[in-house]
């Protein structure tokens, strides 16, 4: 394995370099049919679960086949898209927000094909490459972030408890028949890379033990007072510490009833770990959306405090998944989205029909926004 | 033969949905055959090593990754995440597994012919593992060595005309939704604004001179599909401010059901036939629509754009005429003081190309002075709103106040009063005020 030069010369980095140039511009990659329609689209239609028609002024179609896929992806399976869509599209593709792949032909011959074609695909372990679906009223692929695979702060994985769920609510990719979107994200710690917070479901990774202090060298490793300053609850103090040896080191001390688990401090000195196999779960919110659409986007509600890391699998966050999944496809009237339900019906009623236990966890404690979770009126159900 | 055993992952590999597992192996054979005689640049193995590592953590439920050691290119504050394994002696081929954010064309569309090449360097020069995409939006390249990194970014500038993303205190690579390229909802071009905006602001996405992350995001209509309101510091949501253009006949196919209502996004279930009244007059939230002898009106006046009819008869229904697009700022994820949701900063503006924008960018900066002059370390722009008051950002922007801008008027009236407010000043003679009241 000789190194190979790409022509960077490391002792003048300056010599040729190309700087500040950003990203591609858009134009390039877009389709002909694309290109020529756009700004001039009329109407849509989703012909069957992930197959989409969009109509433009000038009486052009372009057809969309939506695809899953797991977000984390080998140059070997990017290859084998660009195949599809050197066949079928004309050697263009794009990606939604959500992960999903979507190969798009301006001519409704090509499209069964490519259907029959997608559906055919699987890898050697038996799982699909190009589920289609993923639009209208059900669910389609899930945000997420990176896991046990990639980050150093994680209370679960990400790629795992992500395909757990979807293999488990799969037949909702594919069918559109809850009653309006229903959006899951996942994040593996509360910094929510993923940014689930208004999520109609949310998978969140949480520890529950503070970290730990590597007294011996925390202070070779960080700096102290910027790991004190990270600390949201103020739940760190400097403490002189005498080790074993008998040499008195500068580190701190942590106020364990006062930590919120957030892992701030180990990001920023790692002489602070926190993560632990018993401590480590998932946290489930529901409720939240994005949309203007109806009534105003909406923040996830904690509703399930604490679920274990149960790996490979994770069978009771998915099965507490799917119980909320189906409580809500049984009950929610017509284009109500899941947390619109909940606010119609009561949380008292969601937690009833749901079959989920309220513990005390699910009362909001952490500072001023608490207060505005509480009930300040005599209406309620019994 | 696997290097290392897996019987964890493996299970990871059955259920319809793709398995990454799968991927991950099928990538690792790959290398491991190595048809195309690659002189790889990393270590061939580097995937055996990395489902070694992830099966450690699924046995343990801990992750095996390091916080440490400051890596980049030359120049830039961002784009490059230092990663390392912390069992490098039972996975060596991971010992330094970096990260490369690059950044995305607007709309996520692509050329074969460039993720071709995109691929042909990663595989060359890292791990061949991605992230199609990065929650934020960037191309993710996840593994490389740190003297691979500027061999990377060389040859992306160099041979791809291609730059990297951002990380760390700046501007975050900034994304949109399809919007206008294929979405008959966009009420302005989410692509052109997402990138000009990119590119207007280079130095501030690679070289770190924030208090924190900034994050910008695009959304054509109130749909809100990229989630800006929820995920970024400055929001751009398409909006109208005249008639919701309507086409009688076309709701009168919906009526017959001639068309199917919602674009068919309903069809997996039995609804029953479709009721213009319940589905869509009904649950306006303004009540503001009629539909009264064949015939729908609304009374656009009172209508707040949520954009519900107009999902629902997309045919019948568009967005008005004269488009722009309404500015929130100030959300973020909960850390550290909890989540906060954008708040309506600008009600309308037009977003115009002609002028590349100029109103926005002004916007944008005087923000931005605010922010970099009274932020605290680590304090994203919602925090500093919350510290210093939305009525400091009127004034750092010049906006005037609008009751459009708030859920409703203050709950208290502990005003802060400013002297100029008040007649006659602070400045008071006591021995005037002695003449008429005694001490
Ligand atoms: C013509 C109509 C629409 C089009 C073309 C459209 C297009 C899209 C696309 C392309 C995505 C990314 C999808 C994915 O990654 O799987 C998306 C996501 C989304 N859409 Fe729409 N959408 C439409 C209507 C709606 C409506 C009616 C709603 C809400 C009622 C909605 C809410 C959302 C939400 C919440 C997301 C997810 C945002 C995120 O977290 O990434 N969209 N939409
Ligand atoms: C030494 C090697 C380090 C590595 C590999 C590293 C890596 C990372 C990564 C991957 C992130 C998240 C990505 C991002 O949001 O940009 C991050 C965030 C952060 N790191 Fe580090 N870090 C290192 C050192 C430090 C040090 C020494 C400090 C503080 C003294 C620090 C403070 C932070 C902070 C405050 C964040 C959140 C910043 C943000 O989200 O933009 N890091 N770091
Ligand atoms: C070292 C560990 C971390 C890793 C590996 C990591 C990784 C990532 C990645 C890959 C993205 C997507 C980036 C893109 O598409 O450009 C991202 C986004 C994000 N990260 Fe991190 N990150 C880390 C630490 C942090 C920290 C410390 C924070 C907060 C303090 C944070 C908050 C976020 C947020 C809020 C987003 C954006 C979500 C959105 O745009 O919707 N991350 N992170
Ligand atoms: S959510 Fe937390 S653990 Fe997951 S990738 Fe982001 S910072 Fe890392
Ligand atoms: S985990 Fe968070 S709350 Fe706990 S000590 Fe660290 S910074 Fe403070
Ligand atoms: S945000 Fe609006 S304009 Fe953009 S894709 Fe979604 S529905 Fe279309
Ligand atoms: S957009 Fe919303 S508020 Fe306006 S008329 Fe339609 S349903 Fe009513």
């Amino acid at each position: 394995m000789a190194f190979v030069s790409s022509g960077y010369n490391p002792d003048k980095p300056m010599e040729d370099r190309i700087t500040d140039i950003g990203p591609r511009n858009y134009e390039e990659f877009y389709p002909p049919v694309i290109k020529k329609n756009k700004g001039k689209w009329l109407y849509h239609e989703i012909l069957e679960p992930g197959v989409l028609v969009h109509v433009s002024e000038s009486g052009d179609e372009v057809y969309t086949v939506r695809v899953g896929t797991g977000r984390i992806m080998s140059v070997t399976h990017i290859r084998e898209i660009c195949e599809i869509a050197d066949k079928y599209c004309d050697g263009y593709v794009r990606w939604t927000t959500r992960n999903n792949v979507e190969f798009m032909t301006d001519s409704k011959d090509k499209l069964q094909p490519l259907l029959d074609d997608l559906k055919g695909r699987k890898f050697d372990g038996g799982s699909l490459k190009f589920p289609i679906g993923g639009t209208g009223a059900g669910i389609t692929n899930i945000i997420h972030t990176q896991g046990w695979i990639h980050c150093h702060t994680p209370a679960t994985d990400a790629s795992g408890t992500v395909k757990a769920t979807l293999d488990e609510v799969f037949e909702d990719f594919q069918n559109m028949r809850l009653p309006a979107h229903l959006r899951i994200s996942m994040a593996c710690c509360l910094n929510m890379c993923g940014a689930v917070h208004c999520s109609d479901i949310a998978i969140l990774g949480y520890h529950r033990k503070p970290p730990m202090v590597d007294h011996a060298y925390i202070d070779k490793m960080c700096e102290i007072p910027l790991a004190i300053a990270a600390c949201p609850t103020a739940a760190i103090k400097p403490k002189k510490v005498e080790l074993e040896d008998g040499t008195t080191v500068n580190s701190v001390e942590v106020n364990q009833s006062r930590c919120m688990f957030c892992g701030n401090c180990y990001t920023m000195c790692p002489a602070l770990p926190l993560a632990d196999k018993e401590g480590d779960g998932l946290v489930l919110m529901v409720g939240g959306k994005v949309s203007n659409r109806i009534s105003a986007p909406k923040f996830s509600k904690v509703v399930v405090a604490f679920i274990p890391n149960e790996t490979p699998r994770w069978p009771t966050l998915t099965q507490t998944i799917k119980k909320i999944v189906e409580a809500y496809a049984n009950d929610a009237r017509k284009y109500e989205r899941l947390g619109e339900w909940a606010e119609r019906i009561g949380w008292e009623r969601f937690f009833e029909k749901c079959d989920l236990e309220f513990t005390h966890h699910l009362i909001d404690d952490f500072r001023d926004p608490a207060y505005y979770t509480w009930r300040q009126t005599t209406n309620f159900k019994f | 033969m696997a290097k290392h055993e897996t019987p964890l992952l493996d299970q990871l590999e059955s259920g319809p949905w793709p398995s990454f597992v799968s991927d991950m192996k099928q990538e690792a054979d790959a290398r491991a055959k190595n048809e195309k005689n690659i002189e790889y640049q990393v270590a061939q193995d580097n995937i055996e090593d990395l489902l070694g590592v992830l099966e450690l953590s699924y046995n343990d439920c801990t992750t095996h990754w390091k916080h440490g050691g400051i890596v980049g290119v030359f120049g830039y504050g961002g784009g490059v995440i230092g990663r390392y394994c912390d069992q490098p002696e039972k996975f060596p081929g991971v010992a330094h597994f970096h990260t490369l954010r690059v950044n995305q064309p607007s709309g996520h569309f692509y050329t074969t012919d460039y993720l071709k090449k995109l691929c042909d360097l990663w595989e060359f020069r890292g791990s061949g593992m991605t992230n199609m995409h990065g929650s934020t939006g960037d191309i993710i390249f996840l593994g490389t060595t740190t003297p691979q990194l500027e061999e990377v970014f060389y040859e992306m500038t160099h041979k791809l005309d291609q730059d990297l993303g951002g990380s760390g205190s700046n501007l975050r690579t900034p994304s949109d939704c399809i919007g206008e390229a294929r979405c008959e909802f966009a009420c302005y071009d989410t692509q052109d604004l997402c990138t000009h905006l990119t590119m207007e602001y280079q130095d501030e996405l690679h070289r770190p001179a924030f208090p924190y992350k900034f994050k910008f995001k695009f959304d054509g209509c109130p749909n809100c599909c990229v989630a800006s309101i929820a995920r970024a510091d400055l929001s751009f949501i398409g909006t109208w401010r005249d008639e919701i253009q309507i086409d009688q006949e076309a709701v009168q196919a919906y009526v017959n059901g001639e068309i199917k209502p919602n674009g068919g996004a309903h069809a997996g279930r039995d609804w029953g036939p479709f009721d213009i009244q319940k589905e869509v007059i009904d649950l306006c939230p303004t009540g503001c629509m009629k539909y009264e002898n064949g015939k729908l009106e609304i009374n656009n006046k009172e209508c707040t754009r949520c954009m519900h009819c107009i999902n629902v008869m997309p045919r019948a229904l568009r967005p008005g005429k004269d488009k722009g697009c309404s500015i929130l700022a100030g959300a973020k994820a909960p850390i550290l003081d909890g989540a906060q949701m954008s708040s309506m900063l600008v009600p309308f503006i037009k977003v115009n190309k002609e002028n590349e924008y100029a109103e926005i960018k002004e916007l944008i900066e005087n923000i931005w002075d605010w922010w970099m002059e009274e932020g605290k370390n680590r304090e994203r722009l919602g925090e500093l709103m919350k510290r210093q008051g939305f009525q400091k950002l009127l004034e750092v922007t010049g906006l005037d106040p609008d009751p459009r801008m708030v859920q409703e008027p203050r709950h208290n009236p502990y005003i802060f009063w400013k002297e100029e407010e008040v007649p006659g000043g602070w400045d008071r003679d006591i021995n005037e005020f002695r003449k008429h009241h005694q001490r």
